[in-house]
């Protein structure tokens, strides 16, 4: 819910034209610096002046970073590539649908035309308490109001809990996840490939963090290896509302058959965690077998043991469950 | 001059304007407080409502969310810049003509997706319609009129085949 405390305190801004300019002023500027993309989430944040960075280093003019390109061995998706590119890009369409459909479920056309992948993947948790500037483990302080007895969470997490319940909102994250992409991380004088779902950290490593990047990095690009291309593929996301929201629990899955059974399964879900989860154990159960209603079945109950519902959100457990469970039935 | 204080020129319905804004500014903010078209609402202010949708360069975004200073030297048209010499846009009279318009505050940004809508696809499906304004909440009209006077107007612009 929006609360307009003010209008934006003033920050001074950096325009950089190429990545070395952008990640020698992310170096100079450090812990005051924010990187801005699409600024979707970013004037969320500094409307509610709740963060206050004193630099902001603008990527809108930094080309190399937009665009969609064959690399040979798959595609390459420059970070600040808007998201209503990536649902129309042929190759997105032809070769990881995936992608697209989960693209497709992001908020509004107008966000999608506005907002970027690296900015939907780098986006802050949407846990109305961290939100809203209450002292809580990730913004620095000592407790977690989204667990405390009379908290509403009903959008909270069921998995991965670690003090801090809130979850990944990204929906391109689990799509990625399944596609066996990797993030591309540059700092100044460095540059690190994640897995994708490596680049996601839960509280357990860094309650501050929702992915590896640490003041000075920047995420420049996906790369999505061919490995995937063409492949079976489930989507589904679940909200409150038709028209946009964000989810409430999300699967992806891509499946390579081998005649009448999973040959092969990547499945991730979201929604349901700090970060977004990889099944590996479900995968790992499913490969081998003939995807029939007792594979579905089995698959859904090993995705959701462990499961920790908190107070409002017990309806997340068999809403991850039916949804693994409609990700595998999907190939029978 | 205050050092964030900077002069951006913007294009805005046909029109070379400069405004001298503080960087911090949206591009709401220039056009409502700085250029006087007020006529792009704010409404949440946070990218929930589309109120605030303009076009920028045919495409549909949310003015509440541009940095002032990302509009430069793009096209932008507000719903005062959807009429013509001819006289009002067709979604504008079709609009009036259905109903599709109650307390009229997220109209002018409906209008401005609508239009983005049918300049791109001159004959879209309903199905099209509903998904081109799902980003404008209307707390109104139950949006049944709005894809009305969308499909209206699609049938007086373009047409069949466009
Ligand atoms: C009303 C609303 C509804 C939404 N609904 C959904 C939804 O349903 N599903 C969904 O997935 N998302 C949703 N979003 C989120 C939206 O898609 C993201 O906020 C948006 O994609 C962020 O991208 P951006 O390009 O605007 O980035 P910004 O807002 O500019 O940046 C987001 C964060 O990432 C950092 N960042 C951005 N790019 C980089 C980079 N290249 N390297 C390092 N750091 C970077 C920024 O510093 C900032 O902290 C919604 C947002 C709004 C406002
Ligand atoms: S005022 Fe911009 S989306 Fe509500
Ligand atoms: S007419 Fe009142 S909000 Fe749409």
């Amino acid at each position: 819910m929006a609360i307009i405390r003010d209008m934006i305190p003033a920050f001074d801004l950096f325009q950089p034209a190429s990545v070395e300019d952008a990640l020698a002023l992310l170096a100079e500027h450090g812990e005051d610096a924010w990187v801005l993309a699409g600024g979707l989430d970013t004037f969320d944040w500094l409307k509610d002046r709740i963060k206050r960075p004193k630099a902001v280093v603008d990527l809108s003019g930094v080309e190399e970073l937009t665009g969609i390109r064959d690399t040979g061995a798959g595609i390459e998706i420059g970070a600040m590539t808007p998201l209503s590119r990536v649902v129309g890009d042929p190759r997105v369409r032809a070769d990881f649908a995936l992608l697209r459909e989960a693209a497709e479920h992001v908020a509004t056309p107008q966000i999608r035309n506005q907002g970027t992948l690296g900015g939907n993947l780098s986006q802050d948790t949407r846990c109305w308490y961290y939100r809203s500037g209450w002292p809580c483990y990730r913004a620095g302080g000592n407790t977690c109001y989204a667990s405390a007895p009379k908290a509403m969470n009903r959008e909270h997490c069921i998995l991965g809990r670690s003090r801090c319940v809130a979850v990944s909102p990204s929906d391109t994250a689990p799509a990625l996840i399944a596609l066996g992409a990797r993030m591309v991380v540059r700092r100044a004088g460095s540059e690190s490939i994640h897995e994708a779902q490596d680049f996601f950290i839960g509280p357990a490593t860094d309650i501050q963090r929702m992915t590896v990047l640490r003041a000075g990095d920047l995420l420049t690009a996906v790369r999505i290896p061919e490995d995937w291309a063409g492949a079976r593929h489930y989507y589904e996301k679940v909200r409150d509302r038709g028209s946009w929201d964000f989810a409430l629990v999300s699967v992806a899955a891509a499946f390579r058959m081998d005649g009448d059974t999973i040959g092969d399964a990547r499945i991730a879900v979201n929604g349901v965690a700090p970060f977004p989860v990889r099944l590996d154990s479900v995968e790992r159960m499913v490969v081998g077998h003939a995807p029939d209603e007792a594979l579905a079945t089995e698959a859904g109950e090993l995705a959701v043991a462990g499961a920790r519902p908190l107070r409002h959100n017990d309806y997340k457990v068999p809403l991850m469950r039916n949804l693994v469970r409609r990700a595998i039935r999907s190939v029978a | 001059m205050d050092p964030s204080t900077e002069i951006v020129r913007l294009v805005v319905n046909g029109q070379s304007r400069e405004v001298g804004v503080p960087t911090h500014f949206t591009l709401l903010e220039a056009l409502r407080y700085v250029l006087g078209l007020t006529g792009t609402k704010q409404g949440c202010d946070k990218g929930d409502c589309g109120a605030c949708t303009v076009i920028v360069d045919g495409e549909p975004v949310l003015a509440c969310l541009t940095p002032v200073w990302e509009a430069e030297g793009r096209e932008v048209t507000t719903v005062e810049g959807l009429a013509g010499p001819e006289g009002i846009h067709a979604l504008q009279d079709c609009f009036d003509l259905h109903g599709a318009a109650q307390c009229g505050f997220c109209t002018p940004g409906i209008l401005c997706s609508a239009a983005a809508l049918l300049a791109g696809n001159p004959s879209p499906t309903r199905e099209e319609i509903r998904e081109a304004i799902a980003g404008n909440l209307c707390r109104c009209t139950g949006y049944a009129k709005i894809y009305d006077a969308v499909e209206a107007a699609a049938l007086r612009t373009g047409g069949p085949q466009g």
